[in-house]
């Protein structure tokens, strides 16, 4: 029998404006404990929320990007139930009216588009952190911290129309690109700015009714959703294949293990007993307003993946990686409007500059090398002036000390031979220092040759052009 | 007379002429504590220390010749389930039992910006849950009138107080007729603004969509001076109405020519005790002659006010009452976890009225009868609703009782549901959100009868009127309880 | 019997209330007395008819986004049961 998956994702994207969604707390995270919170998101007895106006921005900007209808009447309603973490044991959130429905993103996976549908857009509020003294069931108490308590939440509910865990993480990649495009969060899994729950089934191969779902929880970064997904998958379909059934369940993601886990329900199946939230009055967006946000969405990563393959001529493959972050294209587009030549510095920025930006923990913005400063690196090669070799040292250069290329080449005296004359004297004196290698080349061995390029460039300090040394070398050995 | 037993417009002019001091005002109102608290209990928390040093900052004003507003220098006492900043606020319940908020509800600062002097917090039923102050998980308070007899509820000790000369004005708070009520069965005239007009930031919410806080005073005049210093817009409450209010003193003008008031005939049927139907016409009648004109109209879904009322009330207070779990705040049990900790928590700090309604409103809410209760219960409302629209469209005010009767004795009422049918004429106007004031129109065995004037959103000014017409025709205002402590 | 004792009983647990046997008994007598009353409403004809949550026409009702000052710690841990280390303290907790 064979299975096919069905996974449906629900993302919690954290806004980033400067106070709560609430109160006029800050938003700022690793602060202290409990230095930002206030009565109101503390939940003390008598205190009222008001919203703050940027979420409702936020959340249209999101509702736009993911090409949602915006509903022109929204409301707020309370889902009810009691844990910690929650200080009025109720988090006020949206239910029947959010603010953004039907929407889709499209995914790229083995060179295949394909259109995910999105449920709904709705605003929140987080709750606060629970800290254990030991596992959380093993300690006896627990510590909580109302920090993040009331910041600003859009939860994203996905139509369940991944099929694969693969297909899974290629959305919530796409789904924090278009996030950060429009500016609304940070989307740092690792802070807990972007969490995503995955709701997974399997049914048979040709059969229309969903299966029985299980809940997953503690997918903690991208690489943990697949694999957790992948587990799942494997899981399930051992469970279905010995004839077994899955259980409607939450199960908990160990990285460790490797494994998912039941959830031990400690209570009764949640009953929310949403209603109406009496302290909040509907929003009404203006449809004039809403288009003025659409007008005001900057161009989102499909699109600009689809310009800087018709305008620049970069591969689908390319281009997509270039764009997976805003920064990044923004940096490619200012390298190349700086005069660089769209494949050089498509190659760079996927090569060195990402693998520097990787290695401090920086996003191409924080980039210490200016888009200019790279376009007159990249020119430089052009021209000859240095190697493409020389250039990655060149790059080190610049990166540790922010200068220009053109400054460093000269202090480094790096500036590229491209002399004949002078190559071709230390070819020559290479050549006679080197009688065996020499001997091996004349004897048919092709390969020796690399021995003495190596040598000449050794002796060159690497500043020698490398294909005048291999013409030369060429010429002088067949004179010999 | 005594300083306690004058009023709040009288006082003002005495300490502006320099007559009285506010340090002796306050002196006066406390050693009358002192002599008749045993026999009321109006007060879960006296604040004299502070009363005494708000009184002093407005004598060092006067001396210097500073223009003072109305209500400096004036006592009053706040409902214990308004927030007071650094002071105790229990909701007379054992869960807040030791409860101090960090922070002011707005109205106490519109009142500190009148250098107002504030005596207390005065008792009520827990969580404004009550018709009698029965329910104060603390103890019960009398009723000036006849000690062994209700103030009523829930701001039974906000009413007390200012009958039996303890505070010159109270603050209560309304959500099913919670000011008005006491107030007719205390003698005092008792208002519940329109909904969204006084704010609610820091009133410990019971029912979001239908509580608002109120003056309860000696007479009208009173009545419109707290008002002035408490309505108007308020950022911090996002159910707050953004107009400003009007000064409210502008309608103390004894006309009520050309008046059109409406009888509900759904407010005079059985139910009713006779003398209290009686005292009301005789209110009417008197209105008439003076050139108002009365007209019977009709609100034909009001038995169904009540029911509607029982269901969305506690539903949203089962959700308000949520976070009294013993984490943050609030009295705390032992218990081996959190869940065990939380039911504790709760079933030893709740008394059975407040666990009644939580259970109730739970159970309206929850998944499978969520449509037939609670929805149900907010189509009925916009019903409710719609019935006083249309008879605003004939009349100006409605006129009906306050409460069927007068002031029942403690512990008389002892079925939840017989005490909830006390309600049945205040809490339409809360479903409505209209603005509804209650003064004294007559008395029957020595007990007040409350008459219950109501208007259209935002017409204080127009209810104010009517009643200040008809409490300066008569003199009802200017009895005091017998308390025989003269 | 409009609400059954189970009902009582499992409202109770939402409710995070705890009853004795007498308490559930008790309760739900009054509450099945109460809902019997609240009956009534069915005799109505209610349909097409929208709910009213909010008695007010307000909307947008919004404020700008900005810091405003935070309570100091030492407050917004005044009125707690146990603290720690800046944090509230609770017993033991299960997932959630």
């Amino acid at each position: 029998m064979k299975y096919e998956t069905v996974i449906g994702l629900e993302v919690h994207s954290e806004l980033k404006t400067k106070s709560k969604i609430f109160c006029g707390c800050s938003t700022q995270f690793g602060s202290d404990q409990n230095t930002n919170v206030c009565p109101v998101c503390l939940g003390l007895p008598g205190v009222l929320p008001v919203i703050n106006e940027k979420v409702v921005e936020f959340a249209v900007r999101a509702g736009l990007a993911l090409n949602c209808k915006i509903l022109p009447f929204s409301k707020f309603d309370r889902k009810n139930y009691y844990y910690p973490d929650l200080p009025k044991n109720y988090q006020t959130s949206q239910y029947d009216l959010p603010i953004a429905v039907d929407g889709y993103l499209d995914i790229e996976v083995n060179g295949e588009t394909k259109r995910i549908g999105i449920t709904r857009v709705h605003m929140e509020e987080d709750a606060g952190k629970l800290v254990h003294s030991g596992t959380i069931s093993n300690s006896e108490y627990a510590l909580v911290d109302y920090n993040r308590t009331g910041v600003p939440l859009i939860e994203i509910v996905s139509e369940p129309e991944l099929r694969s865990p693969e297909e899974a993480k290629a959305y919530l990649e796409k789904m924090k690109s278009i996030l950060q495009y429009i500016d609304v969060s940070d989307c740092k899994m690792e802070e807990g700015s972007l969490r995503c729950d995955a709701n997974i089934s399997l049914r048979p191969v040709g059969t229309e009714p969903f299966g029985t779902k299980a809940e997953l929880k503690n997918l903690n970064s991208f690489r943990s959703v697949q694999r957790g997904l992948e587990y799942e998958v494997e899981r399930q379909t051992e469970v279905l294949s010995e004839g077994g059934h899955i259980i409607q369940e939450t199960r908990s993601w160990d990285e460790n293990k490797g494994v998912t886990l039941s959830m031990r329900n400690k209570e009764q199946a949640h009953d929310y007993r949403y209603f109406p939230e009496p302290e909040l009055v509907p929003i009404v967006v203006d449809p004039a307003k809403v288009e003025s946000i659409r007008a005001s969405l900057p161009e989102l990563p499909d699109a600009r993946k689809a310009r800087f393959v018709a305008d620049y001529g970069l591969s689908a493959y390319d281009a997509e990686t270039i764009t997976a972050s805003r920064a990044m294209a923004d940096y490619f587009d200012a390298t190349v409007k700086a005069g660089a030549d769209a494949k050089a510095a498509a190659n760079w920025l996927m090569g060195e500059v990402s693998k520097h930006l990787n290695a401090a923990n920086k996003s191409a913005e924080e980039c210490p090398v200016a888009a200019v400063q790279l376009a007159s690196l990249i020119a430089l090669i052009d021209k000859g002036t240095i190697s493409g070799k020389i250039a990655k040292t060149v790059f080190e250069g610049m990166w540790d000390s922010g200068k220009d290329a053109e400054t460093i080449v000269k202090e480094q005296g790096l500036v590229q031979i491209s002399d004949e004359g002078a190559i071709v004297a230390i070819v020559d004196g290479v050549i006679a220092a080197s009688p065996q290698s020499v001997a091996d080349f004349k004897a048919g061995k092709e390969k020796a040759i690399g021995f003495l390029v190596g040598q000449v460039m050794k002796q060159s300090k690497g500043r020698a052009n490398p294909e005048l040394v291999n013409k030369l070398l060429k010429e002088r050995l067949a004179a010999l | 007379m005594d300083l306690f037993k004058q009023t709040i417009h009288t006082l003002h002019e005495r300490l502006t002429k320099k007559e009285i001091s506010a340090v002796e005002l306050a002196k006066s109102v406390f050693t009358r504590t002192d002599v008749v608290e045993s026999k009321i209990r109006s007060y879960i928390t006296e604040t004299r220390e502070q009363a005494m040093a708000q009184a002093a900052a407005v004598d060092a004003k006067l001396a210097k010749g500073e223009n003072i507003a109305p209500l400096a220098g004036i006592p009053g006492a706040l409902k214990d389930n308004i927030c007071t900043n650094g002071v105790k606020t229990t909701c007379a319940s054992k869960i807040l039992a030791n409860f101090v908020p960090p922070y002011n509800a707005t109205v106490v600062d519109k009142l500190a910006a009148q250098d107002a002097v504030i005596t207390g917090k005065a008792n009520c039923d827990e969580f404004a849950m009550g018709g009698s102050t029965e329910n104060s998980g603390f103890f019960v308070t009398h009723n000036p009138w006849d000690i062994e007899r209700v103030p009523g509820g829930s701001s039974g000790g906000s009413a007390s107080a200012v009958a039996a000369g303890q505070a010159i004005w109270a603050l209560g708070s309304d959500t099913g007729g919670s000011i008005r009520q006491p107030a007719a069965y205390c003698g005092a005239v008792g208002l519940k603004p329109t909904y969204g007009r006084v704010s609610r930031y820091g009133l410990v919410a019971y029912a979001s969509s239908l509580d608002q806080i109120g003056p309860i005073t000696r007479d009208v005049t009173d009545s419109a001076l707290v008002l002035n210093a408490i309505a108007g817009y308020d950022a911090k409450d996002s159910t707050s109405i953004n107009e400003a209010a009007p000064d409210y003193t502008q309608a103390l003008v004894q006309d009520v020519k050309g008046l059109k008031i409406g009888l509900p005939k759904e407010y005079f049927g059985a139910g009713i005790q006779p003398e209290v139907a009686a005292a009301i016409q005789k209110a009417v009648e008197q209105l008439k002659a003076m050139g108002a004109e009365v007209k019977e109209v009709s609100l034909p879904h009001t038995e169904y006010a009540l029911p509607a009322y029982y269901l969305i009330a506690p539903a949203e207070a089962s959700s308000n009452l949520a976070r009294y779990d013993g984490v943050g705040f609030g009295h705390r049990a032992e218990g081996s976890d959190i869940i065990e900790m939380y039911k504790k928590s709760r079933s030893e700090g709740f008394g059975p009225e407040v666990k009644r309604r939580i259970m109730l409103g739970t159970y309206a809410l929850s998944s499978g009868y969520y449509d037939a209760y609670y929805l149900k219960a907010l189509q009925v409302r916009t019903l409710v609703k719609q019935d006083f629209d249309k008879a605003f469209g004939e009349v100006d005010v409605l006129i009906t009782p306050t409460a069927p009767t007068t002031a029942f004795k403690i512990g008389e009422l002892s079925d939840p549901l017989a005490m909830y049918l006390q309600d049945i004429y205040t809490i339409p106007i809360n479903l409505a959100g209209l603005p509804g004031i209650s003064l004294p129109c007559g008395f029957v065995s020595g007990l007040p009868v409350g008459m219950q004037i109501i208007g259209k959103p935002l017409a204080e000014a127009t209810i104010i009127q009517a009643a200040y017409a008809f409490e300066q025709a008569n003199d009802y205002h200017t009895r005091f309880a017998p308390l025989g402590e003269e | 019997m409009k609400i059954t004792r189970q009902n009582v009983e499992d409202v109770a647990l939402l409710s995070r209330l705890e009853m004795t046997a007498e308490e559930l008994d008790a309760y739900s007598g009054q509450l099945n007395a109460i809902l019997e009353y609240a009956d009534v409403l069915n005799k109505l004809d209610t349909k097409g008819i929208e709910p009213t949550a909010h008695v007010l026409p307000l909307k947008n009702v919004m404020r700008p986004d900005e810091v405003k000052p935070s309570l100091p710690r030492e407050l917004a841990l005044s009125n707690a049961p146990e603290a720690e280390d800046g944090y509230f303290k609770v017993p033991k907790v299960m997932e959630g």
